[in-house]
């Protein structure tokens, strides 16, 4: 393998990321330019253009540009912006200040990112390369100290000893349940079989979540080299990791560092010379989100469908891939594993709470002023993340709830705002750690609807095996539909607690298990919003097409004609220059009256509950 | 069906094979043909009707000729809390077709899929599994596919 040439050591570093959001920005094509232009201006040698895996999980400011060693960055950067940024880099010529990120409180320029809101509270572990390193270059790893942990294991490190440091550590599993990773391992070490396998879960199904995603984008060797150590700690010499379809990037990256890893010996025979093998293969899943479940996985690897085995079921660290051990372990956990090593148990533990130790990654998205992907540790209270991490709602709207692990999990409402967030304690609150989504929403959302959405999606990806996950979810989505349309009666709500909970009893695995989830939480902590569409017909976030209005404010119509011309059901009546009229009887409550009313009149509003013509 | 032979040369025949033959067959085809199907199962020695089970348990297959863009509405939560409900309609409106159809000039599919993961970018499609294109608005969704589209079809 050729490496690269490192005998000029560049002035300035930009640093590109290139991940699915980045590239979707835009990134690729001011990376090309960036690149040409430097070259063109002779800097060439002094300005090093670098593609990285990913931006620095600020992805709502794609494309970012990161210049160290200062640590500017320069925000939504467009091809356009590129001839300029090149020339700030001559002598004499100054930065370009237009693209620093400027504060959304005061509206002033920040150049740093450590300066900014969305970095400072974070606390980057897991994701310290990502955004820093070429994933497609394994060099890059090697100098940020990518593979010494492994070396350390296999060359000074018995198996027994590498299970303590993680047991110490205090590992628990990210991929959401929070298992004790040490003694998973332990169990599947004493597991009496010479034949195992390790699995790496990045079954990245949830909704909302992308963690997993960035990760295998951004710094894929750092899965590779906890997997490595895991083979060596449980005696496995064969690694699978099973990757959702959707991740195409991922899932080449993961193929390129696999060839690479193999190519400097770290995969394979006889790795370090410690005559200890082990390979990894792809195994890319093809969509069924009941196979994150770990027998469902097993099984979809087999050539089988994904349904959860029937219990009393053993272990997978018992019997797991075609019936021998098998340890499976998220993307989040193996990538936490190298630290751990090079780190040491104690100061991971020095990390987060009493019972669940280091950071917890997740992706904030929603309605945040910022949202991206954040890595903070355990601890931290779902306030400093919204507001500090976050910036807060959006447009002077009103905070509403937080959705945490996806279809799972649960909403919280502004009163626990202040809860420490662990495992335990989401779990506590009636939601869950799960895969790490977080979902803000604000005084839009309806509850009802959220609920009836997370519904929808685990109705349609039970495996069908337990009648109540099959059926019962099924009679809860109607119950939830016919309520936003306003054909809920209030035995519903008893109803719905009376169903959910028979669910969870009743069914084999988390999907049936968690899925009435955020229908529970939603009325546990918006009992309120279910009453108002049931009783009043309101829907009072104004989601629910049924039970909403559209109507034009008299004083505010200059009778320009926008809207009634767009309306597809010719519902508007009035002529150019005079005062326009809904018919709320034909109206289908599509709102594109809304949209097009022009911003300066702002005349058509929607409001909760149903309009008879005349009102 | 010269070509789905050609693609079980490359596999040995193992049951833990069929995922992988039956994604590989579907990226060659755009779809899953009924004949595809039985030669699988005869390739792998399994009964033709567990072949066609594991086709319809996973969603990334499909039994029916899909049109030359795919295009995938996300429906993440984030998308959907930030409208991808609007985003879908307005396509189904402008392609005239509804989710999970194609158009019949065979030049779209219509899709929606649980999550694509770039919900900081919300609502969000994706094209032809590669594309992806963020912060839409009913608008931006228009410009999309006349710019694609082509302009004897584009109807805005």
């Amino acid at each position: 393998m050729i490496r690269k040439e490192r005998s000029k050591i560049p002035v300035k570093t930009l640093l590109l990321g290139q991940g699915t959001c980045c590239i979707s920005a835009g990134a690729e094509q001011v990376y090309t330019a960036l690149k040409r232009e430097i070259a063109q201006l002779g800097m060439a040698d002094s300005v090093q253009v670098k593609r990285t895996g990913l931006c620095h999980g600020f992805c709502q400011l794609d494309p970012v540009v990161i210049i160290e060693p200062e640590g500017l960055l320069y925000s939504e950067v467009k091809v356009d912006d590129v001839p300029e940024i090149a020339r700030s880099f001559l002598p004499g010529e100054r930065l370009v200040e237009r693209l620093f990120y400027h504060s959304p409180v005061t509206g002033e320029a920040i150049p740093r990112y450590r300066d900014i809101a969305f970095y400072q509270r974070q606390q980057r572990t897991v994701l310290k390369n990502c955004g820093y390193i070429d994933p497609e270059e394994i060099d890059d790893y090697l100098t940020n100290g990518g593979y010494q942990a492994l070396r350390q294991v296999l060359l000074e490190m018995t198996p027994e000893q590498v299970i303590k440091q993680v047991k110490d550590s205090g590992l628990r599993g990210l991929g959401g349940a929070g298992f004790p990773t040490g003694r998973k391992w332990e169990s599947c070490y004493q597991a009496a079989e010479n034949e195992k396998y390790v699995v790496c879960n990045a079954d990245e199904g949830d909704p909302g979540a992308f963690q997993d995603r960035s990760i295998l984008e951004g710094d894929p060797h750092s899965v590779l080299e906890g997997m490595i150590i895991a083979g060596y700690a449980v005696g496995a010499a064969q690694g699978y990791i099973y990757v959702r379809a959707e991740y195409p990037l991922a899932v080449k990256r993961l193929r390129s560092a696999i060839v690479q890893a193999r190519e400097e010996g770290f995969l394979g025979e006889d790795i370090f010379g410690s005559g200890f093998g082990f390979d990894i293969e792809i195994f890319p899943g093809a969509g069924a989100f009941v196979c994150g479940e770990s027998t469902a996985l097993v099984l979809s690897i087999e050539g089988k469908r994904g349904m959860p085995k029937p219990l009393p079921r053993p272990r997978t660290t018992e019997v797991g891939l075609w019936n021998k051990p098998t340890l499976l372990n998220n993307v989040k956990t193996f990538a936490a594993i190298r630290w751990i090593i090079n780190k040491g148990a104690d100061w991971f533990s020095s990390i987060g709470t009493k019972k669940s130790k280091g950071t917890a990654i997740f992706s904030l998205t929603g309605k945040t002023v910022n949202c991206g992907l954040i890595e903070v540790p355990m601890g931290i209270t779902l306030r400093e993340i919204i507001f500090g991490i976050g910036g807060g709602i959006p447009d002077n709207k009103k905070f509403k709830a937080v959705q945490t692990g996806g279809p799972s999990g649960g909403v919280l409402p502004e009163s626990l705002l202040d809860t420490a967030i662990d495992f335990d304690s989401l779990t506590a609150a009636g939601s869950m750690m799960g895969s790490g989504g977080m979902v803000v929403v604000d005084e839009e959302t309806c509850m009802v609807d959220l609920a009836r959405y997370f519904l929808d999606f685990t109705q349609k990806e039970s495996c069908g095996q337990c009648s109540l996950c099959r059926l019962g979810s099924l009679q809860m989505l109607e119950i939830l539909t016919a309520i936003t349309k306003g054909e809920g009666r209030m035995a519903d709500i008893d109803l719905l607690i009376e169903l959910g909970e028979g669910i969870k009893i009743g069914s084999l695995c988390g999907l049936g298990q968690s899925a009435p989830n955020p229908v529970l939480s939603t009325i546990r902590y918006f009992r309120a919003e279910y009453e108002a569409h049931i009783l009043m017909q309101q829907c009072p976030a104004k989601r629910c097409k049924a039970l909403i209005s559209y109507y034009i404010v008299p004083d505010k119509c200059t009778g320009c004609t926008a809207c009634q011309r767009q309306c597809p059901v010719n519902a508007i009546t009035g002529d150019r220059k005079k005062i326009h009229v809904i018919d709320q009887n034909k109206c289908t409550r599509c709102g594109i009256c809304l949209s097009v009313c022009p911003e300066r009149f702002s005349a058509v509003e929607s409001v909760p509950g149903r309009l008879v013509s005349g009102d | 069906m010269e070509r789905v032979r050609d693609i079980l040369t490359g596999y040995t025949g193992k049951r833990h094979e069929l995922v992988p033959i039956l994604q590989e067959i579907q990226t060659e085809l755009g779809y899953l043909p009924e004949e595809a199907l039985v030669m699988i199962a005869t390739f792998t020695g399994i009964p033709e009707s567990e072949a066609f089970a594991i086709a319809t348990f996973y969603s990334q297959f499909r039994l029916t000729p899909t049109g030359r863009n795919r295009v995938m509405v996300c429906r993440g939560t984030a998308c959907h809390v930030k409208g991808a409900p609007q985003i879908l309609e307005e396509i189904e409106n402008y392609l005239n077709i509804k989710e999970g159809e194609t158009t019949p000039d065979l030049e779209f599919t219509l899709e929606s899929v649980a999550c694509i993961g770039c919900c900081a970018l919300a609502p969000c499609i994706m094209v032809n599994n590669k594309d992806v294109h963020g912060r839409l608005t009913p608008k931006r969704v228009r410009g999309i596919f006349s710019d694609s589209k082509g302009k004897e079809q584009d109807t805005s």
